[in-house]
C-alpha cells in the first residue's frame, strides 16, 4: 500500500486517476482502516487529503449557508457555536456515528462515501438538502447528497473523482430539522432504522419538507410521500399516522443481524412521527 | 514496500519511527515506541482500549495510521502523571477500586481525563455517554463513573 | 480439614486498601498478555476455516514456506500424535488438540487449520492469504434443537459417553438425571402446574483483552511461555501433552491478564505458538484479533428448555421439572448436568426431577462463563415461577420465602446443605427500598433467585519472612480482579502485620506446586485459605523461635498481634516479641521462616443471591431500558468489600447483556454474523443505572473467615430477573433471549 498526502483536491485527483489497482481517499479513516484491519479492503493506493488547505474550516457565507472541509469532523461540527443552531437535526446525526473517540476522527464525506444504508449524517444530509462539490479530472461539479450512493458500498464518483466540500443551505425562518435512528443500546450501535425530517412552516402549517429514510433500502431514502402527508397540515393526529403510513410504504429493508424487514417496516414509521414533531417544534422555536 | 518515516511528539518527547504505512498509530506506539499502556481489544474503534489524544483530541489509537501521526502532539496513559504524582483521576481509580482487571484502564483514564478538561462538571448522563466507547467488561461502569465525577468535584475544588 | 483458627473479629479483613498492583495498572505499567517482547521475535498467525463443517482435503503450504519473511508453517502434524481420543470429556486433551488445530475436518467456522510464524505481524497475515486450503465442505448444524434431530449432520461418531441412552442422535455426547420424591404425585397435588419452554443464545465472555502469549521452545527441548489466562498450570499440563513434552520443561509464567470469566481457563493459541517456536526454533509472539475471539474461542452454550412447575394456591411448590438441552459447539462440553443441578437449587423441594442433554454442534467449542449453565437454567425456572406468582395473585419475595433451601434442606441435586444464606438475601431483598419504590407507568419489577456451587480445587501457596518483617506470599490463582489485595489483607489478618508490608506475587510454573485455574469462585476461598494456612505454618514457626529464645515450651507461646506473647500469666513474664525482632536474626536461630500449604480445600461453600431489577419498555420500538437494579448476595465474610461490590457489579451487567442484546447469529452458511464488538453488543456505560449493592454476610462453615465465592452467583438471576421485569412492563411473557427490540415487538403484535 503507498500512502500520499497531497496538497490539494487537483493533486489528490490526478494521484487516484493515474493509480492502478484498489484506491481509497482517507478522511476520518473511521472506515477505512476497519476494512483495512478487516483485511476486507486493502488499497494499493491511500490518499490522505487532511494536508489539503482548508479542509478542516467551517465557513458561514454570505447568503447564511455554510461551507464544511472534507476533513471536518463530528466533534468540531457538535462544537461550533452556530452550525447547531442552524441545522441541530443534521448536527445531531454526525454526532450519533460511533463514540467520543470516534467523533475525533469521523467525517460528513467519510460517512457519505463509505455508502452505507445505514449511514447516519447521510438522511440528515438528504433532508437538509446538503450538496457537495466534486472534483476530478473534468473539474469540479455539484451533486446533490441522495446522488452519491448507488448502492451499498459503492457511489457515483467517477475514477480518480473526489468530494471537496460540502454545501449546507441557509437554514431561513420558521424552519427546522431533526434526525432520529433506532439502535438496541444507547451508543455504539449501526442504525437500524434513520430517519431525517427537514421542514419550513407558514404560520402553523407545514409549507415544504423533506423526509429520508436510512437503513431501510439498498440506498438512503428521500421519501417525497412523507413530505406529501405533512405538506399543508399542522402535523395533526391524521397526518402523522399518514406520515407514519407512507414511512413504512416507502420501506423495503432486509432481514439481517441488526433488524428484521417487519421491525425496521414499523419502526420507520415509528421514527418518523417522533422526528417530524422534533423538527416541527424546532421551526416553531420551541424546542432548541 | 518501502517504510514512513515520522517524526512526531509523544508525552512531550520528540521520537521517530519507521512505520509501514498499513501499520497504525496503536501498533507505532507498541511495537516501535514500547509505549504498551494502550491496549488492543477491537482494531475496529469499538473498544477505547487504545484512547490517546493527538493535539488534544480523544481518538482510537487504532483508526488512525502511524503515517497520520507526523509532527503532531500525542499523549498516552504513561504521560498522565506528572513525574511521581499521579493524575487525581489515577488516583481516585484505585482509591474506588475502579478498576478489575485494569485492561480497559488505560483507555478510561485518557477519556475521562479528555472529557474533565473539556468539561469540568459533566452530569453521570455525560460522563456515560462520554465513556460509552469504552468498553469495560469487569465492573458494571457503576465504580468508574463515581470514580470520574468524584474525581471532577475534587478537581473543581481544588482549582 | 480442621478449621480451629476460625475468626470472626477482624482488623485488616473488611477494609478497603488499594490494591497492591494499583499503580501499575493506572500508569499503563502492567504487562498483560500481549505486552511482552522477546530478542529474536517472530509474529505468528493462524488460518481459520471458512466453513462450519467441512473435510479437509490438502493443505498445500508450500508458497508460503517459500516465503522469505516466513519461518514456519504448521498443521495438526506437528502436534504429538500421542494424544488419545476418548468418547466424552475423559479424552478432554484430544478435545483441545483438535480444537486448536483442526485434524481430518474443520467443525466450525473459525476452526484453525495451519498457522505461520513471520518476521512481522503484517508479514504474518500476508503469508496466510499463500496458504491453499481444499476443503470438501459437509452438512452443517447449530441449532441445539436441530442437532438433536434424526436427520442432523452427525458432528463426530464416538464421541458420547457411557450416561447416552441408547436410541439418542450421536451429537448427544452427556446424559444428566437427578432429583427425588415423585414429580406426578407432585403435579397432581398442585392448584396451578405451568410448563412453559424457554430458549437462550449463546454468548461471549466479552474480556477486554484478546488472547496473547508469547512462546519460546528450543531444541534442547525447554520451554517458556508467557500468557493471559486464568491458570497457568492448567496450560502447562495441556501444552506439554499437546506437544509430546514432559510437564516440568515448560515453565508458563501468567501475564496480568485483562478479564477472563471463565473464557481463559483452556488453552488456543498457546500451543500453536510452542509449536510455531519449535519448528522456527525462534520465539514467537501470538495475538488473536478480536474477530478471531469471537469466532473460535469459547463461548457459553446455547439451550433449549422446557420447565414444569406445579403450586399450591398458597405459593408452596409441589412439584418441579426440567429438561435442558446445552449446545457446546462440536465437542463435549456443554454443561447441561449443571444447568440441571442448579436450576431448582435454591428451593426446598419434596417433587424434583432435571434431566440435561450435552449436545455438539457446528459451533466453537464452547468454555466456561460464570457458572456454567446456571443462568439459563435460573431463566427458565424463575420465569415459571414469575407466572405462576403472577397468575396466582402472590407476591415473588414471598413465595420464595416460603420455598426456600435453608440448612438441612435436600438439595435437588443431591446433598443436604450447610450452613447457607438464601433466605438472608431474600428477607433483605423485601426490606430494600427498591422493592417498596413505586413503578412508572411502562415499568415492570422483577424478582430471581440464582445459585452456585462454588469450587475448592488444588491449592498451593508459600509465604517467606524477610528479614525486616516483610512478608512476600506467593500464590498461584492469577489475579483476576482484585485478589492480591485480599490475599494481602487476609495474611495480614493472621500474621498481624500492615498490609502494606506484604508482597503478593502470582508465582509461575516453576516456582510454586500445582494450582487449578481461577475457576469456580475459588480464589478468595481455596487461595485465601491456604494463604491463612500457610500464615499460620509460619507463626507457628515464629513461636517456636520466640520460645527457644525465652527457654519456654512452644505451646506457652502464643501470636497476638503481630507478636510472639506467652500464652498466660503461668508460661513466664516476657515483652511481646514482634515479627521483625525474630526475623531479624532468623538466620542464626535456625534459619530461613516460611509458611506453606498444598492441598485441595473443600468446603467452598454454596451461594445464592437475589436480584430486584426494574426495566422500562417502549412500547411503540420494543427497546428496554434497565432503570434500577440491585444486587443482593452472600458472601460468607466480605474480605475486600469494594472488589466483592465490583463482582455483583460485573455479574449483573453481563447479565443485563446476555438478556437483552447479546447473542451469536449464525447465517444459514453457518458462518458467525456478528463478530466484532460493533455487531456483538455488550452493555456500554451510557445504557446502565448504578447497580446497587447489598452484601449478606452468612460465614461459610468451610472457611476460616467465612469466605464465600462471590465471582459466579451474580450472573445466576439476572436473565430470569430481567425477563421478568420486561415480562411484566410489556405484559407478555418473553421466553426467548435476548429480548432484543425486534422480538420484543414482535411479542407485544402477537399479543395483540
Amino acid at each position: 500500500m503507498d500512502y500520499h498526502s497531497p496538497a490539494s483536491f487537483a493533486e489528490a485527483s490526478a494521484l487516484a486517476a493515474n493509480a492502478t489497482g484498489i484506491t481509497r481517499f482517507l478522511a476520518g479513516g473511521t472506515d477505512v482502516l476497519v476494512q483495512l484491519r478487516a483485511d476486507i479492503v486493502t488499497p494499493d493506493t491511500l490518499i490522505d487529503i487532511k494536508k489539503i488547505g482548508g479542509v478542516r474550516d467551517i465557513a458561514r457565507n454570505a447568503d447564511g449557508s455554510w461551507t464544511l472541509g472534507v476533513a471536518v469532523t463530528g466533534a468540531e461540527m457538535s462544537e461550533h457555536p452556530e452550525l447547531g443552531r442552524d441545522w441541530p437535526g443534521l448536527v445531531e446525526a454526525m454526532d450519533l456515528i460511533g463514540s467520543t473517540q470516534v467523533q475525533g476522527r469521523a467525517t460528513l464525506t467519510g460517512n457519505l462515501c463509505n455508502a452505507s444504508p445505514a449511514a447516519d449524517s447521510v438522511p440528515a444530509m438528504i433532508a437538509a438538502g446538503v450538496t457537495v462539490t466534486v472534483t476530478g479530472p473534468g473539474g469540479d461539479r455539484v451533486v446533490a447528497v441522495e446522488d452519491i450512493p448507488t448502492a451499498p458500498g459503492r457511489t457515483s464518483l467517477g475514477r480518480g473523482e473526489l468530494i471537496s466540500a460540502v454545501h449546507v443551505p441557509a437554514r431561513g425562518r420558521n424552519a427546522g430539522d431533526a434526525y432520529l435512528r433506532f439502535i438496541p443500546r444507547t451508543e455504539m450501535d449501526i442504525a437500524v432504522v434513520g430517519c431525517g425530517v427537514n421542514l419550513r412552516l407558514d404560520g402553523d402549517t407545514i409549507a415544504e419538507a423533506r423526509v429520508s429514510l436510512g437503513a431501510v433500502a439498498p440506498t438512503v431514502l428521500l421519501v417525497e410521500d412523507c413530505a406529501e402527508a405533512i405538506i399543508g397540515t399542522a402535523l395533526d393526529d391524521a397526518a402523522l399516522d399518514k406520515l407514519a403510513a407512507a414511512a413504512s410504504a416507502a420501506c423495503n429493508p432486509i432481514d439481517d443481524k441488526r433488524g428484521t424487514i417487519e421491525f425496521r417496516t414499523e419502526v420507520a414509521g415509528v421514527l418518523a412521527k417522533r422526528a417530524a414533531k422534533i423538527a416541527y417544534a424546532r421551526a416553531k422555536g420551541e424546542q432548541a | 514496500m518501502s517504510k514512513i518515516h515520522v517524526s512526531t511528539t509523544v508525552n512531550g518527547d520528540t521520537v521517530e519511527y519507521l512505520c509501514d504505512p498499513r501499520e497504525t498509530l496503536l501498533d507505532c506506539l507498541r511495537d516501535r515506541l514500547n509505549l504498551t499502556g494502550a491496549k488492543e481489544g477491537c482494531g475496529t474503534g469499538d473498544c477505547g482500549a487504545c484512547s490517546v489524544t493527538v493535539d488534544g483530541r480523544l481518538v482510537c489509537s487504532c483508526l488512525m495510521l502511524g503515517a497520520e501521526a507526523e509532527g503532531r502532539q500525542i499523549e498516552t496513559v504513561e504521560g498522565m502523571a506528572d513525574g511521581e504524582e499521579l493524575h487525581p483521576l489515577q488516583k481516585k481509580f484505585i482509591e474506588y477500586a475502579a478498576l478489575q482487571c485494569g485492561v480497559c484502564t488505560p483507555g478510561v483514564l485518557v477519556a475521562a481525563k479528555a472529557l474533565l478538561e473539556k468539561n469540568p462538571d459533566p452530569t453521570e448522563e455525560e460522563t456515560r455517554y462520554w465513556l460509552a466507547g469504552n468498553l469495560c467488561r469487569c465492573t458494571g461502569y457503576d465504580k468508574i463513573i463515581r470514580a470520574v465525577m468524584d474525581t471532577a468535584a475534587e478537581m473543581r475544588e481544588a482549582s | 480439614m480442621a478449621l480451629d483458627d476460625r475468626k470472626s473479629d477482624f482488623k485488616f479483613v473488611g477494609t478497603r486498601p488499594d490494591r497492591p498492583d494499583g499503580l501499575d495498572k493506572v500508569t499503563g505499567r502492567a504487562k498483560f498478555g500481549a505486552d511482552a517482547h522477546a530478542p529474536g521475535m517472530l509474529h505468528g498467525a493462524i488460518l481459520r476455516s471458512p466453513h462450519a463443517h467441512a473435510r479437509i482435503v490438502k493443505i498445500d503450504a508450500s508458497k508460503a514456506e517459500a516465503h522469505q519473511d516466513v519461518k514456519a508453517v504448521i498443521t495438526r502434524a506437528d502436534f504429538s500424535d500421542k494424544v488419545p481420543f476418548k468418547p466424552g470429556l475423559e479424552g478432554e486433551f484430544w478435545n483441545v488438540l483438535e480444537n486448536v488445530m483442526a485434524g481430518e475436518k474443520a467443525l466450525y467456522d473459525g476452526h484453525a487449520v495451519a498457522a505461520v510464524a513471520a518476521t512481522s505481524a503484517l508479514a504474518a497475515r500476508d503469508a496466510l492469504k499463500l496458504i491453499e486450503v481444499e476443503y470438501e465442505v459437509l452438512p452443517h448444524v447449530t441449532d441445539v434443537d436441530k442437532a438433536m434431530a434424526p436427520d442432523a449432520p452427525v458432528i463426530r461418531e464416538g464421541a458420547a459417553d457411557y450416561s447416552v441412552p441408547e436410541g439418542m442422535h450421536p451429537n448427544v455426547v452427556r446424559y444428566h438425571e437427578s432429583g427425588h420424591g415423585d414429580v406426578e404425585t407432585g403435579f397432581a397435588e398442585a392448584d396451578l402446574v405451568i410448563e412453559d419452554s424457554f430458549v437462550t443464545e449463546a454468548t461471549h465472555q466479552g474480556y477486554i483483552e484478546p488472547h496473547a502469549c508469547l512462546a519460546s521452545l528450543g531444541n534442547d527441548g525447554k520451554g517458556e511461555l508467557w500468557c493471559c489466562t486464568q491458570g497457568h498450570w492448567i496450560v502447562q499440563k495441556t501444552c506439554s501433552a499437546l506437544l509430546g513434552m514432559e510437564t516440568s520443561n515448560l515453565r508458563v509464567t501468567a501475564s496480568e491478564i485483562g478479564g477472563g470469566f471463565g473464557g481463559k481457563t483452556t488453552v488456543f493459541i498457546e500451543p500453536v505458538a510452542l509449536a510455531l517456536s519449535r519448528k522456527a526454533n525462534r520465539p514467537v509472539k501470538v495475538v488473536m484479533n478480536r474477530s478471531e475471539v469471537f469466532r473460535a474461542t469459547g463461548p457459553t452454550s446455547s439451550a433449549s428448555m422446557d420447565v414444569k412447575i406445579g403450586m399450591k394456591k398458597d405459593g408452596t411448590i409441589t412439584a418441579a421439572e426440567g429438561i435442558f438441552r446445552l449446545q457446546g459447539g462440536a465437542f463435549p462440553g456443554a454443561p447441561g448436568d449443571m444447568t440441571a443441578m442448579c436450576g431448582f437449587a435454591p428451593y426446598n423441594l419434596t417433587n424434583v426431577r432435571q434431566v440435561g442433554y450435552d449436545v455438539m454442534a457446528n459451533r466453537p467449542k464452547q468454555a466456561a462463563y460464570r457458572a456454567p449453565g446456571a443462568p439459563m437454567g435460573a431463566f427458565a425456572v424463575e420465569s415459571v415461577i414469575d407466572e405462576l406468582c403472577n397468575k396466582l395473585g402472590l407476591d415473588p419475595i414471598d413465595v420464595r420465602l416460603k420455598n426456600a433451601a435453608h440448612e438441612g434442606t435436600k438439595a435437588s441435586y443431591g446433598p443436604r446443605y450447610e450452613r447457607i444464606g438464601l433466605v438472608e438475601t431474600l428477607e433483605a431483598a423485601k426490606a430494600h427500598p427498591h422493592y417498596a419504590a413505586p413503578l412508572k407507568p411502562g415499568q415492570g419489577r422483577g424478582i430471581a433467585c440464582g445459585f452456585w456451587f462454588n469450587h475448592g480445587g488444588e491449592t498451593s501457596v508459600s509465604l517467606a519472612l524477610s528479614e525486616d518483617g516483610s512478608a512476600q506470599l506467593m500464590v498461584g490463582t492469577p489475579d483476576i480482579g482484585g485478589s492480591r489485595a485480599s490475599m494481602a489483607l487476609m495474611a495480614a489478618e493472621v500474621l498481624g502485620i500492615p498490609y502494606e508490608n506484604i508482597r503478593v506475587t502470582v508465582a509461575d510454573t516453576a516456582t510454586l506446586g500445582y494450582n487449578d485455574v481461577s475457576h469456580g469462585s475459588r480464589v478468595t476461598y481455596a487461595s485465601g485459605l491456604a494463604t491463612i494456612k500457610a500464615a499460620h505454618n509460619a507463626v507457628e514457626k515464629l513461636c517456636e523461635r520466640a520460645a527457644a529464645k525465652w527457654g519456654i515450651p512452644v505451646d506457652a507461646v502464643k501470636w497476638e498481634d503481630g507478636c510472639a506473647v506467652p500464652s498466660g500469666p503461668n508460661a513466664g513474664d516476657f515483652d511481646p516479641m514482634p515479627l521483625a525482632d525474630i526475623t531479624a536474626n532468623m538466620g542464626s536461630t535456625g534459619g530461613p521462616i516460611s509458611g506453606h500449604f498444598e492441598a485441595t480445600p473443600e468446603g467452598a461453600g454454596v451461594s445464592f443471591g437475589t436480584h430486584i431489577v426494574d426495566a422500562e419498555v417502549d412500547p411503540e420500538t420494543g427497546k428496554t431500558a434497565v432503570t434500577r437494579y440491585t444486587v443482593i448476595q452472600d458472601a460468607g465474610k466480605a474480605i475486600h468489600p469494594a472488589y466483592v461490590e465490583g463482582q455483583y457489579q460485573g455479574g449483573a451487567v453481563q447479565g443485563i447483556g446476555w438478556a437483552l442484546n447479546e447473542e451469536y447469529i449464525y447465517g444459514e452458511d453457518g458462518r458467525l454474523q456478528n463478530s466484532i464488538f460493533l455487531d456483538y453488543r455488550i452493555p456500554v456505560a451510557s445504557d446502565l443505572p448504578m447497580i446497587d449493592t447489598v452484601i449478606v454476610e452468612v460465614p461459610n462453615p468451610g472457611h476460616p473467615f467465612g469466605v464465600r465465592g462471590v465471582g459466579e452467583t451474580g450472573i445466576v438471576p439476572p436473565l430470569a430477573a430481567i425477563a421478568n421485569a420486561v415480562s411484566n412492563a410489556a405484559g407478555v411473557r418473553m421466553r426467548q433471549l435476548p429480548m432484543s427490540p425486534p422480538r420484543i415487538l414482535a411479542a407485544l403484535r402477537d399479543n395483540g
